[in-house]
């Protein structure tokens, strides 16, 4: 399906192209001259990506490039949901979007805002041919997508080139706001390195020191910094030591090879780094091999829907760091709100992905509604301003040198079945770790954000 | 973790990967063979088999009762395909083959997705077959031992309708010239619905059987394709003793390589295709001059 389209799309575009040349002057000049004009004549700023023609209208459009196939599918439904909803709170001028965005009312600035969405598979290549068709065609004012970190570094430099706002999905590499961030990229989630920094005290408390861990590690940006920040926590502050890395690659079925060499390797622990379906399915298969409940199952950065899928037997007792937890609502108000409406709406409890997504919209609506401009310049200085605000998580702020948004992790642990008091009873919030502190300085990954023009 | 232990179990494990490979791939090569048609639906079927079986378990609990859906529901969809699509295509290009198949792997898998949604489905293995056996030098899933007891009985099935009944003789001269099959008065039309149909059930059939392994999703079938592609190319296009080789080739290459990395494994098995292609282009034991 995507070739056909991107194929089409190409031809469409070419065809555009030589008509365009075609018609040399005739309707094609006025237009050339009345863009400028107009520009000029609203403010003295000059044009920038789809900036003003995005935002002339009554309504503007968001961009989504959004995995619906693949291994990553499952999270990435959940996540267009948290967008979904999150548009419909823009345009209803909801309360819970208030507490976040005060300015907005019905709509933001005026307009109507209107969410596009189009399958990523999460492939970086598929992303961008997406987003760049939504660019051309409907002008979006903001982009978004990924569930996988390959897709958020990948959207995060053509965002720079187009000069077009994004926020990312989910994304936890270390490189997303680290070595390949952007002035016009933002993140809401967390580094993979800080729910390293998270999850590692909670390890070494549980679990003492000296200790075999296996890794598995997905074979992408997301599962090598992972990996890296997880081992490094473990070694330096703890003494364990890494028997084998086992590095597969994106939608692995059969993980037999792989758990074969855990198996032979002594290892006590097993640190798997493996998100979406390949999780599941590493997960399954090492029970199926007798390595689960043989060693200790560790899933660093917690995986929307796991317990679900793989069933709350091989969950119980997993320590794990994450965003959101939909029994949170219990600590903060605005969680509550956010959990009703999508319970409601939807007819389960959120995931982490949902609520990234809902939360880096609303992010997106206050920045606008403060700065009261969808000028992207005027936009990122808003959220360089490093204000702090309210969340689902409490009280949250952007740094400005990579933004990043400074925010608390989650530990969650796995709940035996016997312990669930409902059907997604699945993790039991442990602690809520206050962000600042975990986070490495801003240039630790080498961010360089470049240009704002 | 290079030690013997480990080498003797993934020699082992490779075993296993490489039945089930080879089981895949002896139903497109038969179909590429005979046909001349290269199945890209073939992953997408193998994805069928699956879900065509899980179906069946939810409302029967019988395990049993799935493998037998699977293959044969499977097989129905390849005899309907043939019949109204594929043999349309029998004197087209190749290019519009591989469309077309290329499609109806899309519908296939698009149609499972509305229908069942993208959460993985499992079908859990029959009860005695749960748990782990222990082979001395590794632990290893009893039903994936089990596993390749059952695809080498469906193996040998296969090898005793192609080798030793008259059909199966009549598919394999269609294999080396179809033009004379017809010409000697066989109506060479009905072998190719037969072939497509065996071809088919082969897939339907691994599918199911390798549901309670990986669980099953609606791109299950994809990375399969690729897998089984290579395999048809290492083995020899149309010969069925070369997907079985192929297969085990594929499949040792995938696990002892993953020894010493795994991010090697794939690399490995399409330098073992390049060489194959490079010293022997029609396979190992592939006939020069097959289509």
């Amino acid at each position: 399906m995507s070739r056909k389209d991107q194929a089409l799309g190409r031809v469409s575009r070419r065809t555009l192209l030589r008509a365009g040349a075609g018609l040399a002057g005739g309707a094609v000049l006025p237009s050339a001259l009345t863009v400028p004009a107009f520009a000029v004549g609203i403010s003295d700023k000059p044009t920038i990506g789809t900036w003003p023609a995005g935002s002339e209208g009554d309504s503007v459009n968001i961009g989504a490039a959004v995995p619906r196939t693949g291994t990553y599918a499952v999270q990435g439904e959940d996540e267009l949901k948290g967008w979904q909803l999150a548009v419909e709170h823009i345009n209803s001028g909801d309360p819970l979007l208030q507490k976040i965005a005060p300015k907005v009312s019905k709509g933001l600035l005026g307009k109507k805002v209107n969410l596009l969405a189009a399958d990523s598979a999460a492939k970086p290549n598929q992303a961008v041919q997406e987003i760049q068709t939504f660019i051309n065609q409907n002008k979006v004012v903001l982009m978004t997508g990924s569930t996988s970190s390959a897709v958020a570094v990948a959207l995060n430099k053509f965002a720079q080139r187009e000069k077009v706002l994004y926020v990312t999905g989910i994304s936890g590499s270390n490189d997303t706001t680290g070595k390949d961030c952007v002035r016009y990229g933002f993140r809401q989630n967390f580094y993979g390195e800080t729910a390293a920094n998270a999850i590692g005290p909670v390890l070494v408390k549980q679990f003492g020191k000296n200790r075999k861990a296996a890794f598995m590690t997905p074979d992408y940006t997301y599962g090598h910094t992972v990996t890296k920040s997880v081992n490094d926590y473990l070694t330096k502050n703890a003494g364990w030591t890494m028997v084998t890395n086992q590095i597969s690659p994106l939608g692995t079925q059969d993980f037999s090879q792989y758990l074969t060499n855990i198996a032979n390797s002594g290892a006590e622990f097993l640190v798997n780094v493996n998100w979406g379906r390949d999780a599941v399915l590493s997960i399954q298969q090492a029970k199926q091999f007798g390595i689960l409940p043989k060693m200790t199952l560790v899933v660093p950065y917690q995986i929307p829907f796991l317990a679900k899928e793989t069933g709350p037997e091989l969950t119980a007792g997993v320590y794990a760091a994450t965003d959101f937890w939909w029994t949170l609502e219990d600590r903060y108000p605005l969680a509550k709100m956010f959990v009703e409406a999508f319970d409601k709406k939807y007819g389960y409890k959120p995931e982490w992905g949902a609520n990234n997504a809902y939360m880096s919209f609303a992010i997106w609506a206050r920045m606008v509604s403060e700065a009261d401009s969808f000028y992207p310049p005027d936009v990122i200085k808003q959220y360089e301003k490093g204000e702090k605000f309210d969340s689902t998580v409490g009280e949250v702020s952007f740094r400005k040198e990579d933004h990043q948004l400074v925010r608390p992790v989650i530990i969650v642990k796995g709940k035996a079945p016997k312990d669930m008091k409902n059907k997604e009873d699945f993790w039991e919030v442990l602690d809520v770790v206050p962000g600042a502190p975990l986070m490495q300085k801003p240039d630790a990954f080498g961010c360089n954000l470049g240009d704002y023009t | 973790m290079i030690n013997w232990a480990n080498f003797i179990s993934q020699c082992f494990n490779g075993l296993v990967l490489g039945a089930l490979l080879a089981l895949i791939s002896s139903g497109l090569t038969i179909i590429y063979g005979t046909l001349g048609v290269l199945n890209l639906a073939h992953g997408a079927m193998f994805m069928l088999g699956g879900y065509a079986g899980w179906l069946t378990y939810s409302y029967t609990d019988s395990f049993i009762a799935a493998v037998l859906a699977g293959a044969i529901f499977v097989m129905i969809v390849g005899v309907l395909v043939e019949r109204v699509i594929i043999r349309h295509f029998y004197h087209r290009s190749h290019e519009d083959q591989l469309l077309v198949t290329f499609g109806l792997g899309i519908v296939f898998v698009e149609t499972v997705r509305f229908f069942f949604g993208s959460l993985s489905k499992t079908v859990p293995p029959p009860a005695p077959l749960i748990g782990i056996t222990p082979l001395g030098f590794m632990f290893y899933p009893t039903y994936r031992l089990a596993l390749l007891g059952i695809v080498t009985v469906a193996l040998l099935a296969l090898y005793v309708v192609l080798y030793r009944t008259r059909i199966g003789m009549i598919v394999r001269a269609g294999i080396e010239d179809s033009v004379m099959v017809d010409s000697l008065g066989i109506d060479v039309y009905k072998v190719f619905m037969l072939v497509f149909g065996i071809g088919a059930m082969a897939a339907g059939f691994a599918g199911i059987v390798n549901a309670p392994v990986v669980s099953i999703a609606p791109d299950v079938g994809e990375g399969i394709l690729v897998q089984t592609f290579v395999v048809v190319v290492i083995g020899g296009v149309g010969s069925f003793p070369g997907a079985i080789l192929g297969g085990l080739i594929a499949g040792e290459i995938i696990s002892i390589t993953s020894m010493f990395n795994p991010g090697y494994s794939y690399v490995m098995l399409f330098v073992a295709m390049t060489l194959v292609l490079v010293l022997r282009p029609y396979g190992l034991l592939g006939t020069a001059g097959r289509e």
